[in-house]
């Protein structure tokens, strides 16, 4: 009997102190903003998306590898002797043409690996959280500033360079070739001679 | 009457079929994606079969494609609720194997991330435990605690629920300017607001009425099967790995371990194991204000070393989530990708137990008795 | 005396009648059910720090305007497998036996619906018609979850209609009258002479009655919150155990309905506990037409009196949903049988003996 008494007083008791909780409550401001009419401040670690300064991007493929998504494309030219690409804010000179970048947001995790390896801090995120788009494929952002035409030009420079080098390579080696027959051929003969006449 | 004396008497001749009641994938109480095939028997349960793999992301395949470093967003992204505590699980099994020496400072600075995560994550589990019974104001109260401990993280490392702060042999960056500042404010802020919650849900007769009795974990049946965490100190046994097998400062903190005692009920039920949750924010709170007091000085990216490489062998290490025993076994073959690392994640284990603990009771005992063992999908599934 | 008035004027027994029964559900419940919905979502907000519906219109008072406008455009899905006749009518019925509750409610002391004698039982026996309309939603949606939702609401509804009516029969046994009107009429001249204070009678014996018409006040407000099926007796609405009980198979202005329905039975208890106890449209001051000698005023003021009290009642019904956690249904049936029921068969018994003195 005494446990039934208790019972009820407890019950109604321990209602009463939760009303008066929520009572209080009604009383305080709340602690929503209104978004977005008000939006809040972003801290300034913040993690939201990337951004790269293709000037200072020297293409080391540093931020591709430490990707954990593989959300990172990178494709780099070298570039033919007697072209200059500048040289990037910290006073590196740059030797390759990048000529895809490509990040895929939607892949992306946000995770910031691949901000710490880079040498030049060309890639870093921004504080840009509003980049919704409708089709997925518009969140494959293309980073790099030459035309398309740039790109396919300086891919067909290197190629053509590649091209020379091989010629100039099979013939060299052909010359070299050549050379080391006759002087096989002449060899018993004259020996220092023969030396010389490689050399040139 | 038992279930039992009911099927002995003269009515026994009748076949009563068990009806199969599914609550299915998508449920608003259960705690993420999981499939409970419920076998009752009216209005009593007689069996309970998990189903569970909605959620499975092949992480541990994964990591065998992945160098060291690159595998900590992978591991935040398991129990979500609690990632300091993954990564710091895993940088304690990568530190032990590549036998590095932290600096103290780092040590400090995880053990206060921790410590914030596990206040954030008990309050993720009292809030919507309070939401499952049917009190949806707590819930509210909790997760604006927890937006103040989320924006300590937000400052810190830039982001709100996957970190990828804690690295192995240091951090990615060192604590903000204020961080201090807004840490013992929040803390100012935060032990009247245990109080009121207490006041609001804990000691309220009718969410007595609902959890007390109910879902009893007998100490040994606990012991059995391997759960740890608030379940198993809430059936009356004081095991915590951060005062039994100490890793990292744990050591230099004074702090308590709650255990259920069985206040409003039987030891281990599920008043107990929510209760246990409550007391152990506030001694949460105690370890972060005696490491905010004792903070020492140092560079917190010293120790990382340029490129991971362990040598042969293998390692097993444990921390304490808040949901348990979280381990990682690592296996490396000396190139720079593990060969194989292996989770042993405590809601796996919890949710074997799960079934035990329905037999018996009501089908609205289960929603009740799901919320208090506090389980995360993204741990079981991985 | 609304609808002589309205004979006076219209000279047309059919036209009173007609405005007299439509005047309570136009001019009273169907703004009464928007400005609740609206003042649930709000006052709930408020009590969990936050700011509630904003946007549409000044701070959110279009929300429930823009809900129906929803509600009405979607498409009225009846499932194949279902008794279509039940299906369609089980809403309709739902709604009338809470809005027939208002035909005997007193507003003022010149609008009642209809004089009868019979008032409280009459209001009891036609909220029976809402236990059928659940049973039938329940039944004809052809879904396991719906006809639990539904047996248990119906089992719920059925014994807590036992308290309910044994307070009735103690505030019948101390005023001699059914009708709600002359209970009203019974507790006038200033707040002591209130029933929850006693009532009008004199001495030793109102001393003894306050305490156990407060403990009959707390009881008829719980059983009757339990039949409108609110927090913390909602297991057929409950969300996260069987989905929504006997209206999930319900969409569009079927289900609209239904809400319409609860939230005009919500002030039609509230209404009652307010008769009853707390003065009906009493004032409990005087009137400020009687001290100005200005008598058309008088019936304006107790309808703000009445309004305001049921309005009263309807937010304490709100502040408890936000507060308490659920019951589970066989607590709520000890609840029921063994506490309510017995102290209402003590007050009962006390207050004969009281009324005897």
């Amino acid at each position: 009997m005494r446990d039934y008494i208790y019972n009820f007083w407890q019950g109604l008791y321990t209602i009463l102190v939760g009303m008066k909780v929520t009572l209080r409550h009604v009383f305080i401001p709340a602690v929503t903003i209104q978004y977005p009419s008000v939006k809040p401040q972003m801290p300034e670690r913040e993690r939201n998306r990337l951004y790269v300064n293709m000037d200072d991007c020297i293409g080391c493929d540093q931020c591709a590898r430490a990707c954990p998504v593989n959300c990172i494309e990178i494709e780099t030219v070298k570039s033919i002797p007697g072209e200059d690409l500048g040289t990037t804010s910290n006073g590196k000179k740059k030797a390759l043409w990048v000529t895809t970048f490509n990040i895929d947001f939607a892949k992306c995790c946000y995770c910031q690996l691949c901000v710490f390896p880079c040498p030049t801090e060309c890639i870093y995120m921004t504080d840009v959280y509003e980049f919704s788009e409708f089709q997925r494929e518009s969140l494959v952002y293309d980073f790099v500033t030459l035309l398309p035409e740039e790109r396919i030009q300086k891919k067909k420079n290197y190629e053509e360079l590649q091209i020379k080098k091989e010629a100039e390579k099979a013939a060299a080696a052909k010359k070299a070739a050549e050379e080391k027959a006759a002087a096989l051929a002449n060899k018993p003969e004259e020996p220092k001679q023969d030396n010389k006449e490689e050399n040139k | 009457m038992s279930k039992d004396s009911i099927l002995n008497t003269k009515y026994s001749r009748l076949k009563t079929e068990e009806m199969v009641l599914n609550m299915g994938p998508q449920h608003p109480s259960t705690h993420g994606v999981l499939r409970l095939e419920l076998q009752l028997d009216g209005e009593i349960i007689s069996d309970v079969i998990p189903h569970i793999g909605y959620l499975h992301r092949c992480f541990e395949k994964h990591c065998e494609a992945m160098t060291y470093p690159q595998v900590i967003p992978y591991t935040d992204r398991m129990d979500y609720l609690a990632s300091m505590y993954n990564e710091f699980g895993y940088a304690v099994a990568m530190e032990r194997l590549l036998k590095i020496e932290v600096p103290e400072r780092v040590d400090y600075i995880r053990v206060k991330m921790g410590e914030l995560q596990r206040i954030a994550s008990h309050l993720v589990a009292i809030g919507t435990y309070g939401a499952d019974i049917g009190a949806f104001t707590p819930f509210l109260f909790c997760f604006r605690d927890r937006e103040r401990i989320l924006h300590l993280f937000e400052i810190t490392c830039g982001a709100r629920l996957l970190y990828n702060y804690i690295w192995i042999g240091g951090l990615s960056h060192d604590i903000h300017p204020d961080f201090i500042r807004l840490t013992k404010e929040f803390i100012k802020d935060f032990r009247p607001n245990v109080i009121e919650l207490n006041e609001l849900l804990s000691y309220n007769r009718i969410f007595i009425e609902r959890t007390a009795n109910v879902g009893v974990l007998p100490l040994e049946t606990a012991i059995n099967y391997g759960v740890s965490g608030p379940n198993l100190r809430a059936s009356g046994f004081k095991w915590d790995l951060r005062k039994d097998d100490p890793y990292s400062v744990y050591h230099k903190f004074d702090y308590e371990i709650p255990i259920g005692i069985g206040e409003k009920g039987k030891v281990g039920d599920c008043w107990d194991r929510y209760y246990v949750r409550v007391l152990e924010m506030e001694e949460s709170l105690k370890i972060i204000e005696q490491a905010l007091e004792t903070l020492p000085e140092g560079d917190v990216s010293s120790a990382i070393p340029k490129r991971i490489k362990p040598p042969e062998g293998q390692i097993y290490a444990r921390v304490e989530n808040p949901r348990g025993e979280l381990g990682y076994f690592i296996i490396s073959d000396g190139s720079l990708n593990p060969a194989r690392v292996k989770v042993r994640a405590p809601s796996f284990v919890t949710m074997q137990v799960f079934p035990e603990l329905c037999k018996g009771f009501m089908v609205a005992d289960v929603v009740a008795i799901l919320g208090s063992v506090d389980i995360v999908l993204g741990e079981i599934d991985r | 005396m609304m609808y002589d008035w309205l004979y006076n004027l219209t000279g047309s027994e059919l036209l009173a009648m007609f405005i007299v029964s439509l005047l309570p559900l136009f001019v009273f419940i169907l703004p009464f059910a928007l400005l609740a919905v609206l003042a649930e979502r709000k006052v709930s907000a408020h009590m969990q720090d936050r700011l509630g519906p904003m946007r549409t219109g000044y701070h959110g008072i279009l929300q429930t305007v823009a809900d129906i406008i929803k509600l009405l455009q979607k498409e009225d899905l009846v499932p194949t497998a279902t008794d279509k006749m039940l299906f369609n009518l089980a809403p309709l019925l739902t709604f009338i036996g809470s809005y027939a509750a208002f035909a005997v409610i007193p507003f003022s002391g010149f609008f009642i619906g209809t004089k009868i004698d019979l008032g409280i039982i009459f209001i009891v026996g036609i909220t029976g018609l809402v236990v059928a309309g659940i049973l039938m939603a329940g039944w004809a949606s052809n879904n396991k979850y719906s006809l639990l939702g539904a047996m248990r609401s119906a089992a719920q509804i059925i014994s807590y209609e036992i308290p309910t009516l044994l307070i009735i029969l103690t505030i019948v046994m101390l005023t001699g009258t059914l009708s709600l009107y002359d209970l009203s009429e019974m507790q006038t001249a200033y707040f002591w002479n209130w029933l929850i204070l006693g009532g009008p009678a004199v001495g030793i014996q109102k001393i003894l009655l306050i305490p156990l018409m407060m403990m009959g006040c707390l009881i008829i407000y719980t059983s009757t919150l339990a039949e409108v099926n609110r927090t913390p007796f909602d297991i057929p609405e409950a969300e996260s155990e069987l989905v929504s009980g006997y209206h999930t198979e319900y969409s569009g202005m079927k289900f609209a309905m239904f809400f319409l329905a609860e939230y005009a039975n919500m002030f039609a208890v509230s209404a009652i506990v307010a008769i009853m106890f707390f003065g009906g449209y009493q004032s409990p001051f005087g009137y400020l037409g009687n001290t100005l000698g200005w008598s058309w005023l008088v019936p304006i003021e107790q309808f703000s009196w009445f309004t305001s009290k049921g309005v009263f009642f309807v937010l304490v019904q709100m502040w408890l949903r936000w507060t308490l956690p659920r019951f589970r249904v066989d607590q709520l049936m000890a609840f029921c049988w063994k506490y309510l029921i017995p102290f209402s068969f003590v007050i009962l018994l006390l207050v004969g003996l009281i009324a005897l003195i």
